[in-house]
């Protein structure tokens, strides 16, 4: 580091200063809020309105509600939504890799002169409003929409079906259709980082073309694929909204809408506060992964 | 195996329409039409669905399935029902727009600021402040839209639920996109400049003041665009914190509109937040691009944005 000692002390305290307003910002409103989760979780209710007194002393915390939602969730209802919400989140994340890798591949090693057009394109979907997005499905899967009208027309139904009546493949195909571009992106990139002359050393020393994609491609792109993942993964797990504007079924209710029917009633707060703490447990490790692999490419880019 | 070379390799002369065929698939040089067309069908997926969801808010009819010509009824022709006249459509607009510019005026300094002091800052609590950074990127929205609700109705109690308590949360989230977008470029321009003024005699303000912010300068108008996009867009945080009809945003009075009673007002009603949106992401590519050329950099922004992953 340059600059004599005055300067240079004088330095030290300029960027934390800088931080400093974001961070306290973040402390205030994001890691209490965070805290407060916990306190309404592990606090009391009232006996009578069955409303939350949440208590911030951790030394008094109460794990009675707690252990309460986690039997509900042993022994019965609860128990089946999240085993059906890590199904969903599952099936559809593997369908959109399977969507999305093509694509990305497609647009970081073969789309040539036009890249940046098909990028506008792959880019396009994610600055959709979600809402919008949803909405246009709804309108196709009506009983008399689109969707039902090609099935009809093409023979495949003999009569339209009823899409939005509580069936799991549309959840999943909205989840799918929902968060597909947020995958391609990191997918892209990964795979647009990759050097191409390990291809075409590959294929010099013999490798077949799938070879070549199964030994150097498919390996590099590896830590994309994974992030990918994470990165659509999270919010899947979370999402309620899909789920309402797609099928307006208790048959497909996902942790989220029992998050959400809880928090909006007026006396759930602590059964959904407990819910949510254990939905973070249920994804915490795949934040924890995330953070971890997005610290060392950070840590390799700066050097 | 003896090769008889009497008989010259007949595939060097008239391939068999079988090899032709083989060659054409599996030749290594061609261009790749399976993935080409993949991609395009994958594009016309994304796309046209929403395409058809704009058509129907021109419908002249009440129907969103069936056509029934052109109009601009659901906008601002019908005395009753469209986005203009129905006070609860318009309040929605409204409110979208202001949470939307509220955000982005208040998050965009403290984002630029807080990437500043991340991208410089090397003490030994600057790795837990950048991982606190990095956070409301990656929870999902739900945990956080809880939170607050939670935070707000038990001891933040001077801010309410509505207005005030949804641009609050806005700009929580907003924050961190803002510092990725402004951190790229940090890391970019290196520290070599300002600590180049400051020994050349400039204060930190004045180095910050006439020789970073200009440099910067780019990627701040893009962030100012971006905060704007990813507040109007959002969702799930205004719907757990909005408090009454009055805080109803354009992404909440969708949901409630398509739950209860669908119209292609509807449909206008999200052409017109998705003409918001598209706008202010046309803008920040545009910042970007601009950076790009002052840089001397080739290709295009729309990298930049499409690279903008965490």
């Amino acid at each position: 580091m340059s600059g004599t000692g005055e300067a240079y002390s004088r330095r030290r305290w300029t960027w934390p200063a800088f931080a400093a307003p974001g961070l306290l910002w973040l402390i205030l409103l994001f890691l209490i809020p965070f805290y407060a989760i916990l306190a309404v979780a592990m606090g009391r209710r009232d006996p009578i309105f069955n409303t939350a007194e949440p208590v911030w002393n951790p030394l008094q915390w109460d794990p009675g509600i707690f252990g309460e939602v986690v039997n509900e969730i042993i022994s019965g209802q609860l128990g089946v939504i999240f085993l059906r919400t890590v199904a969903y989140v599952a099936t559809a994340s593997l369908i959109s890799l399977l969507i999305g890798y093509p694509v990305a591949y497609f647009v970081a090693r073969h789309s040539g002169g036009r890249k940046i057009l098909y990028l506008v394109l792959i880019l396009t979907p994610f600055w959709i409003p979600y809402l919008m997005r949803m909405l246009a499905w709804v309108n196709l899967l009506e009983t008399t929409g689109f969707i039902n009208d090609i099935l009809t027309f093409l023979g495949i139904l003999t009569q339209p079906r009823d899409w939005l009546g509580g069936r799991s493949e549309t959840v999943v195909m909205g989840l799918v259709y929902g968060y597909v571009p947020f995958l391609i992106l990191p997918l892209f990139a990964a795979l647009d980082r990759i050097d191409q002359s390990m291809i075409h050393a590959a294929r010099d020393l013999g490798a077949s073309p799938f070879r070549a994609f199964l030994h150097v491609t498919l390996p590099l792109s590896k830590q994309g694929i994974l992030a990918g993942m994470v990165i659509i993964m999270l919010p899947m797990f979370g999402d309620y909204y899909t789920n309402n504007l797609l099928s307006k079924s208790p048959r497909t209710r996902m942790i989220g809408n029992e998050i959400d029917l809880f928090i909006n009633s007026n006396s759930g707060e602590s059964q959904g506060a407990t819910i949510t703490v254990l939905l973070m447990g249920l994804v915490g490790l795949l934040m924890a992964y995330y953070l971890i692999s997005v610290a060392r490419t950070t840590r390799e880019t700066r050097t | 195996m003896s090769v008889d070379l009497a008989r010259p390799p007949e595939s060097i002369e008239t391939p068999t329409a079988r090899q032709r065929v083989r060659t054409w698939i599996t030749n290594p040089w061609a261009r790749p039409r399976f993935l080409t067309a993949f991609t395009w069908f994958y594009i016309i997926w994304c796309l046209i669905p929403v395409l058809i969801a704009v058509q129907f808010g021109f419908n002249e009819g009440r129907s969103r399935t069936a056509w029934q010509g052109f109009s601009f009824r659901w906008y601002f022709d019908d005395p009753d029902l469209s986005v203009w006249n129905d006070p609860s459509l318009r309040s929605a607009l409204f409110q979208s727009l202001k949470l939307a510019a509220g955000t982005m005026l208040f998050a965009t300094p403290l984002g630029v600021a807080l990437a500043i002091g991340l991208a410089r800052w090397r003490g030994r609590a600057s790795k837990p402040a950048n991982f606190l950074m990095l956070f409301p990127l990656i929870t999902p929205e739900i945990v956080m839209g809880v939170a607050l609700f939670l935070v707000f109705v038990y001891l933040f109690q001077v801010v309410q639920l509505g207005t005030m308590a949804q641009v609050l949360g806005h700009i929580t989230f907003t924050i961190s996109y803002v510092v990725i977008v402004v951190r790229g470029r940090l890391f970019a321009i290196g520290p070599d400049y300002e600590e180049a003024a400051m020994d050349l005699g400039a204060s930190p303000t004045q180095a910050l003041r006439l020789v970073l912010l200009p440099m910067l300068a780019p990627a701040i108008w893009a962030s100012l665009a971006i905060a704007f996009a990813i507040s109007i867009d959002d969702f799930v945080i205004s719907y757990f914190l909005r408090a009454d009809a009055s805080s109803e945003t354009i992404p909440t009075r969708l949901y409630s509109g398509l739950r209860l009673a669908p119209s292609p007002a509807l449909n206008a009603l999200a052409t017109i937040l998705l003409a918001f949106s598209m706008l202010a992401i046309t803008a920040a590519a545009l910042f970007l691009n601009r950076l790009r050329k002052r840089q001397g950099t080739r290709g295009s922004a729309v990298e930049d944005l499409a690279r903008l992953d965490i």
